[in-house]
């Protein structure tokens, strides 16, 4: 009698299912034979030794290319003595158009993150509006639809018309390279709120304020990070382009000034350092969002 | 029941959605009243706008004709005199199992009482749910079953005057589904708190209630029967199997469903 009537009850859902399971492999038996336990010295060894035999490869053919095809282009140990003498001194001022290493990644590093907070502190309100409001939607959206696939290169001569001076332009170029994918994602995480949340706001009488701060922000946080994190990675490749044109000082003009120098080598060391912040910024990004996203379950 | 004093009453209540292909009504005429410590269970077959009655009730919709009366006063939007436990358990899982509770109380007791004791008391609900345990832990980390006990703790700490459970076990397992009835049961027993809740399962219903009521098919649903479940409490689900007023219960409610089923819904 009791299962007759457990036949109405609607099927189960299951909510706790894993979407990142790994999918179940088509045929264990053909698997089988190929696949053995890795040791566990194999296990810590193979994230160094893969990567170090691609750097080995690359090094390798790099002395190759070099010496059949291009003598022109700088060989493996003139860039390393190159490093070294750029390493060796990376805080020396010798003039406003000549300081060291670390003062020209500190410059662009400080670019990026003024625009990159610009860009969040009008970001992220805009992106509230849009994604609560229909109105501010409507009229906001074919504009941003507009703007978002130019090339934020394209807004320097118009910061530098406005701003007159280098450091507001390129801080202004990164903004708008930052600023659409902060709004959009914004946006997109405020629609995607459940309404299930709002109900439960309404039931306990939260006023706008109180709907905001306990259930709009937090809710939407993983999106905002998203886009963030998006921005942040975008923005650090913009800052490359757009000091080669501004000039004065940072890493992008580094480049551009030693490719007038014509010293090849410091423009490669350069690039593994641009590779470098990038890497850290990117993981400085991950660990923020791993820190606020609810989304993710812990690892 | 020895004091009939209704705490909510449901008059002439109306509901018609205004859709883009039409006006659509959903409810028509329902006339209810539910008394103090009551148990009130509503079944009937999806779509028949049960769990429109509930959202009426809850305030999260707005009432087309008639009203709803809560002590006397007219209902007029969602509070949480009118605690809401939801199918999903609407947890908002960036915060703690305490955190959810904790939430609500904050909320409701703001200035009524200290800090100290919105813990205490944010924890003693919990420990009624046996839910004090795994407070700590996120919404993500725990199951279905524990989930939908920190629902039910978040809205009884809000000391409603009617709780409206809507469709509280309907995405459970049966034996888990059980284990939260007997809670349920054991909690309604303790505090005597009022209770509407909505549910698709007839052993559910004449398990948990004192009064069944029954609603007729959509459009224009209303209240077709309603049962009185005369059966003694504490009541014990493996005791009742035999018991002729269960069977009798299961039966009228059984026949009514049958009865006014559309054929697409069997």
């Amino acid at each position: 009698m009791k299962s007759a009537a457990l036949a109405i009850v609607k099927p189960v859902e299951e909510p706790e299912t894993d979407m990142r399971e790994t999918p179940r492999p088509p045929s264990t038996a053909l698997r089988e034979p190929l696949r053995r336990e890795p040791s566990r010295l194999e296990a810590i060894l193979r994230p160094v030794f893969l990567p170090a035999v691609t750097f080995a490869l690359v090094l390798l053919g790099w002395t190759v290319m070099q010496a059949a095809f291009l003598p022109a282009f700088p060989d493996v140990p003139t860039v390393w003595n190159k490093a070294v003498e750029i390493f060796s001194n990376p805080f020396y001022v010798y003039g406003p158009n000549d300081m060291g290493i670390a003062w020209q990644v500190m410059y662009s590093l400080g670019r990026v993150l003024a625009g990159f907070f610009l860009a969040l502190a009008v970001g992220i309100p805009a992106g509230f509006l849009i994604g609560a409001n229909k109105t501010f939607e409507q009229a906001w959206m074919p504009l941003i639809a507009i703007l978002r696939p130019v090339s934020p290169l394209a807004w320097l001569p118009i910061g530098l018309l406005v701003f007159r001076a280098v450091d507001p332009s390129a801080i202004f170029v990164i903004f708008i390279t930052s600023i659409w994918p902060v709004i959009l994602n914004t946006a997109a995480g405020v629609k995607a709120i459940p309404q299930d949340y709002l109900n439960v706001a309404r039931v306990l009488n939260f006023d706008r304020r109180e709907m905001v701060t306990k259930i709009y922000v937090p809710a939407t946080l993983p999106y905002m990070l998203t886009g963030m994190q998006l921005s942040l990675s975008t923005a650090w490749m913009v800052i490359v382009a757009a000091e080669m044109l501004t000039g004065g000082i940072g890493i992008g003009f580094y480049i551009w000034d030693e490719w007038n120098n014509l010293s090849v080598p410091s423009i490669i060391v350069a690039i593994v350092i641009i590779g470098c912040v990038g890497i850290v910024l990117e993981t400085g990004m991950n660990f923020v969002r791993r820190r606020y996203d609810y989304t993710g379950k812990k690892e | 029941m020895t004091e009939r004093h209704p705490v909510l009453r449901i008059s002439k209540l109306g509901k018609t959605f205004e859709t883009r292909s039409g006006s659509f009504e959903a409810l028509r005429d329902v006339d209810l009243s539910i008394y103090e410590g009551e148990f009130v269970s509503i079944i009937g077959h999806s779509g028949c706008g049960k769990s429109t009655l509930l959202n009426l009730v809850a305030g999260l919709e707005t009432v087309t004709l008639g009203g709803i009366f809560l002590d006397g006063i007219l209902v007029d939007g969602p509070g949480p005199e009118r605690a809401v436990v939801f199918q999903n358990h609407s947890l908002l899982p960036w915060l703690t199992v305490y955190g959810n509770v904790r939430l609500a109380v904050d909320k409701v007791f703001a200035g009524r009482k200290t800090s100290a004791e919105r813990d205490a008391w944010t924890r003693e609900m919990l420990d009624l749910v046996n839910m004090a345990h795994p407070a700590d832990k996120r919404p993500s980390e725990i199951s279905g079953g524990m989930k939908q006990r920190v629902g039910i703790a978040r809205a009884l700490a809000m000391e409603p005057k009617v709780l409206l459970l809507d469709e509280p076990f309907g995405a459970l397992d049966a034996l888990t589904r059980a284990q939260l009835q007997d809670s349920v049961m054991e909690i309604h027993a303790r505090l005597g708190n009022t209770v509407v809740m909505i549910t698709h399962d007839v052993d559910e219903a004449v398990l948990l209630s004192d009064r069944i009521v029954m609603m007729s098919n959509g459009p224009a649903a209303g209240i077709g029967e309603i049962h009185e479940v005369s059966l003694q409490r504490p009541r014990r689900r493996l005791e009742l199997g035999e018991h002729p007023d269960y069977l009798a219960a299961r039966t009228a409610v059984m026949r009514f469903l049958t009865r006014n089923r559309t054929d697409k819904a069997a």
